[in-house]
């Protein structure tokens, strides 16, 4: 058993809630994942002003809302961006990014990739159902090809789902992670574990939709912890994640990388040099 | 380029005005460039009607410029004994002064062509050939002394080679006194604004005619403690300025109208999260890809009117190479101070022109955000009431925690859908910049003539050059040129035209974009005309003075 | 649980219990209120000030001595969730309170189980002690939430047939 004796008395869980109350369906896997972020937040005792919850949109993306730190709720699919942007000036702060997985793998895909690449030091959590919630149940990059009950897809999708474990390894991700909205301690634990990585960390947190995907209640039956450590081979990684069938829960790789520096220590007075520059050559 | 680039900067050290424009081919080696120079003893901002001096060092698919290089009779027409200038150029009855360009280049150790054609010019336009041994110093002497011996040795032989005409184009001897001189791009100028203005972060993607002004400001930020990411698309960097600008860093992105338009939804959210951002946008032909190398003032609608809902932000525009500075200066502090979104409408003409200036004084616009240092109970990021500005917490801040957000919001930042809150946040976007007390900065104002030329942008240029023309004739212009576009100032405008009994609108775009502009929110009951022209070619001083003085009217 | 040995240890697990559910029960009666199932939600608000209430008795218990700080996945619960704790996935916006206390009642006997288990364990006698004394709280809970139950009937059929559809939101 940990334990954490040495950490000052610290804020609650629910002191980093705020008092909006989520507009989330109950039964959501989401209420569970917004008490991970506040187990994670208070078992690292961070400053509640010190943190910045970046989304953007989907029912997932509400998140910062419900938190008593500080949040922006952008527009569709920018999340990533906005907390890089946020990040790399103001590097003093625990920067996190929820969102789902039509925000974050399909409007938002490019930008996933990037930030595994660019490794700036930000925790980004998806919480994955397969669907979008919001607009009533459409497909997402992330659903079966032959999932037939939306209406814009009556035929399934017939595309190749995503596999967005295995794209963060590709492009780079420095800490990779699964997690299930049926544990919310052991998602406030990968959480936690994911913000003291150095570099850009990758959670997926499987949180059923019982609105639209009502049958993801039985996820639970499936769910269980990866029987391995994490690697940081991202070659021992590959081969884990390709023959995974998706519901392994755990930390599975953390990568040695150094996280993207920018240097970043603004000075308000102009440099001479500056003008210099454009004097004549005499 | 190297040639028009030492020419420039020898007639700067002289004493002389000037200005450097330049075109060149699609081909992204090797292809055909022209660098368009005007050397004057008072500043200019834009060329004459026609050139005096066309030379060819060699005159390969050189036709391709000929709209954008007029000649006339008095021109001069330069070029190797060997080569054949295209037709069209000689067709205009400009003389034809054929030099051995190539034989001299040949015979002297390391010897180029431009350099024997350089010599020529300075002859001609009786330039002090002794202070071109600094400049190539300056900028050869990275390629050893052997280069700036053989380019001496090659401005002399084109120089004797003229002899007979030399001082065929001599200037008059340069105004004795001025300040410092600068040699600058528009995209320079801009980017130095940025930063005198306060921004310390910009995220960006490369695209011509922008990328110069990034360049030249990755490494300049560096001496300010800034940084520059280059994003992955105007998605990312538009949003990446966002978050910085969250976290309370003056922010800036440059791009041209393709990127501006992929820009567009978020620069919704920064109008509706009330987040300071700005974007320049380096205009180029279009729409689509367009003509990324040249010239228009085609995105005046989208920077006015591209973003969805009702999205009050500020859209400005420099009037000059050496207006970048103080325009984006100024778009940065009104950002912020308004903690909205700026677009500044820079275009291709003025940001790769470079341009002799005496050195911008410095003004006092730095970014000045209201900002919430201290806890406060209740704090209300988005509090109605007062001019509409409402102090921004900075994240670190404690006590006053808020989500900034795109939808619509109660004075928390909780998500409202309700009409009141829809009502009362809109009014506070809008009357928060129709509020503010632009100044005088608002537009430029010259002369005080009944005729009036309304016009904005690079386009000042040419219409102060007919200005000047048709006041040799006789005929006073008053110049009206807004550069604040949005919010509009209509009580200022009504003044500016007072008693102008006729108003010309001169813009370089096909679909009239400035007129429609001016009749939507600065009707006039005797109307506009118009001289709307599509780039690229620029809008010539002639064209303006013959709506006012047609030929042989006098 | 083979971790909770000591009295201290015992106290900060069954803080961690109530708490947790009180929180819950405070979660799912926003759910209600939100959704507008006003029945439910006061039914679920007086569990979490019940679950509070308890909590708040435990920490009086531990006196001066401060428990130790656990993380919360670091508690020995023998399960991934706290005995007493509802899985999220359990609520539904068209739930009735007999199906509620349903799920309270499950979220009870766990409980109840969980203390018991320690109270027949090999931890200190005095840390067994108190355990036995929460176990047989728990049961007398048990039975009172199922006498509460006993006032509503069971679900219809069709409980959760809804003639509309999901709202568009974003």
């Amino acid at each position: 058993m940990e334990q954490l004796s040495t950490r000052q008395a610290a804020l609650k869980p629910k002191d980093y809630k705020s008092d909006n109350k989520p507009v989330w369906c109950p039964g959501c896997g989401d209420f569970s994942v917004l008490s991970a972020f506040t187990k994670a937040m208070s078992a690292m005792t961070l400053d509640p002003e010190r943190v910045a919850v970046i989304s953007g949109i989907g029912c997932s993306s509400r998140i910062p809302a419900y938190l008593n730190v500080y949040g922006f709720h952008a527009v569709h699919g920018r999340a990533l961006p906005v907390a890089i942007g946020l990040k790399i000036t103001r590097p003093d702060l625990t920067v996190l990014v929820a969102g789902g997985d039509g925000d974050g793998f399909s409007i938002g895909g490019n930008h996933f990739l990037q930030a595994c690449r660019r490794n700036v030091d930000i925790t980004y959590v998806v919480m994955d159902n397969q669907v979008y919630g919001m607009t009533k149940g459409q497909a997402s990059p992330t659903t079966a090809p032959d999932w037939m009950r939306s209406k814009l897809t009556p035929h399934g999708t017939r595309i190749n789902p995503f596999y967005p474990l295995v794209i963060a390894l590709a492009s780079g991700a420095n800490f990779i992670a699964r997690a299930s909205s049926n544990d919310p301690n052991g998602t406030a634990r990968v959480i936690a574990e994911a913000v003291e990585h150095p570099g850009f960390s990758f959670v997926q947190v499987l949180s059923p939709c019982v609105t639209f995907r009502p049958e993801q209640r039985d996820w639970k039956k499936i769910v269980r912890p990866a029987p391995v450590a994490p690697t940081a081979d991202p070659a021992v990684a590959a081969r884990r994640l390709m023959t995974d069938d998706n519901f392994f829960i755990g930390t599975l790789f953390k990568g040695g990388r150094a996280p993207f520096e920018s240097g970043f220590a603004p000075r308000a007075e102009v440099a001479g040099e500056l003008e210099r520059s454009f004097g004549l050559t005499a | 380029m190297t040639a028009g680039g030492i020419l420039l900067e020898v007639a700067a050290q002289a004493g002389y005005h000037g200005i450097m424009t330049r075109s060149s081919g699609p081909q992204i080696r090797g292809g055909e460039a022209a660098a368009m120079l005007r050397i004057s003893t008072f500043p200019v901002e834009s060329h004459a009607d026609v050139f005096d001096i066309l030379v060819g060092v060699d005159w390969l698919n050189a036709e391709r410029f000929r709209a954008e290089i007029p000649l006339g009779p008095d021109s001069l027409v330069v070029g190797d004994l060997d080569g054949r200038p295209p037709a069209e150029y000689l067709a205009t009855g400009a003389r034809l002064l054929a030099l051995p360009l190539s034989r001299l280049a040949r015979e002297r150790e390391g010897g180029r062509e431009n350099m024997v054609a350089l010599g020529a010019i300075s002859a001609l336009a009786a330039l002090p050939r002794g202070l071109f041994e600094g400049v190539l110093n300056a900028l050869l002497g990275r390629k050893g002394s052997e280069a700036v011996v053989s380019g001496m040795a090659c401005i002399e032989a084109g120089a004797q080679c003229v002899a007979g005409e030399s001082g065929t184009f001599a200037l008059a001897p340069p105004a004795p006194t001025r300040g410092a001189i600068w040699n600058i791009s528009g995209n320079e100028a801009a980017g130095l604004g940025a930063i005198r203005g306060g921004v310390r972060f910009v995220a960006a993607y490369p695209i011509t005619p922008a990328t110069e002004l990034l360049e030249w400001m990755a490494p300049a930020l560096e001496q300010v403690g800034g940084v520059l990411v280059q994003a992955e698309d105007e998605l990312a960097s538009v949003n990446q300025l966002i978050g910085a600008s969250f976290g309370g860093t003056p922010s800036l992105t440059a791009t041209s109208g393709p990127g501006l338009a992929l820009m567009t939804e978020s620069i919704g959210l920064a109008v509706a999260s009330e987040t300071p951002v700005v974007v320049v946008d380096v205009m180029r032909g279009g729409p689509s890809t367009g003509i990324p190398t040249k010239s228009e003032q085609g995105d005046l609608n989208i920077a006015l009117y591209g973003l969805h809902g009702d999205a009050p932000h500020l859209v400005l525009a420099p009037l000059s190479v050496a207006d970048c500075l103080f325009t984006t200066q100024w778009a940065v502090h009104l950002a912020e101070k308004l903690q909205t979104a700026a677009i500044v409408l820079s275009d291709q003409s003025l940001g790769q022109t470079r341009a002799l200036i005496e050195r911008p004084a410095e003004v006092a616009f730095v970014s000045g955000r209201s900002i919430q240092r201290t806890p406060v109970a209740g704090y209300q990021r988005y509090a109605l009431g007062g001019d509409g500005v409402s102090p921004m917490a900075l994240p670190g801040t404690p006590g006053c925690q808020y989500t900034a957000d795109g939808l619509e919001h109660a004075p928390s930042g909780t998500p409202s859908s309700r009409a009141e809150d829809h009502r009362r946040q809109l009014d506070k976007r809008r009357d928060k910049l129709t509020g503010h007390d632009y100044g005088d900065h608002w537009a430029l104002i010259e002369g005080d003539g009944d005729v009036v030329v309304l016009t904005w942008g690079s386009s000042l240029a040419p219409v102060r050059e007919a200005r000047r023309s048709l006041a040799g004739r006789g005929i006073d212009v008053r110049i009206v040129a807004p550069r604040l576009l949005m919010p509009v100032q209509p009580a200022r405008m009504r003044e500016a035209l007072s008693g102008a009994s006729r108003v010309l609108v001169v813009e370089q775009s096909h679909g009239a974009q400035f007129l429609h502009y001016l009749q939507a929110f600065y009707p006039r009951e005797r109307g506009y005309e118009s001289l709307a022209q599509p780039g690229p070619l620029p809008i010539r001083p002639e064209q303006v003075v013959e709506r006012f003085n047609p030929r042989g009217s006098r | 649980m083979k971790t909770i040995t000591t009295r201290v240890e015992f106290l900060a697990h069954a803080l961690a219990i109530e708490e947790e559910a009180a929180e819950r029960y405070a979660v799912f009666a926003d759910q209600m209120q939100v959704t507008n199932n006003p029945e439910v939600a006061t039914l679920f608000r007086e569990m979490a000030r019940l679950e509070d209430e308890h909590a708040r008795r435990i920490e009086e218990m531990s006196g001066d001595k401060p428990l130790p700080r656990i993380d919360p996945w670091a508690f020995d619960f023998g399960d991934a969730e706290p005995p007493e704790a509802v899985d999220y996935t359990a609520t539904h916006y068209l739930m009735t309170p007999y199906q509620a206390l349903g799920l309270v009642l499950n979220a009870e006997q766990r409980a109840a189980e969980f203390f018991q288990r320690i109270a027949d364990g090999d931890g200190e006698a005095d840390m067994r002690r108190l355990a036995a004394e929460f176990a047989d709280e728990e049961r007398e809970h048990v039975e009172r939430v199922r006498r509460w139950r006993g006032k509503y009937p069971p679900p219809e059929p069709h409980w959760d047939e809804d003639p509309d559809p999901p709202n568009e939101l974003e």
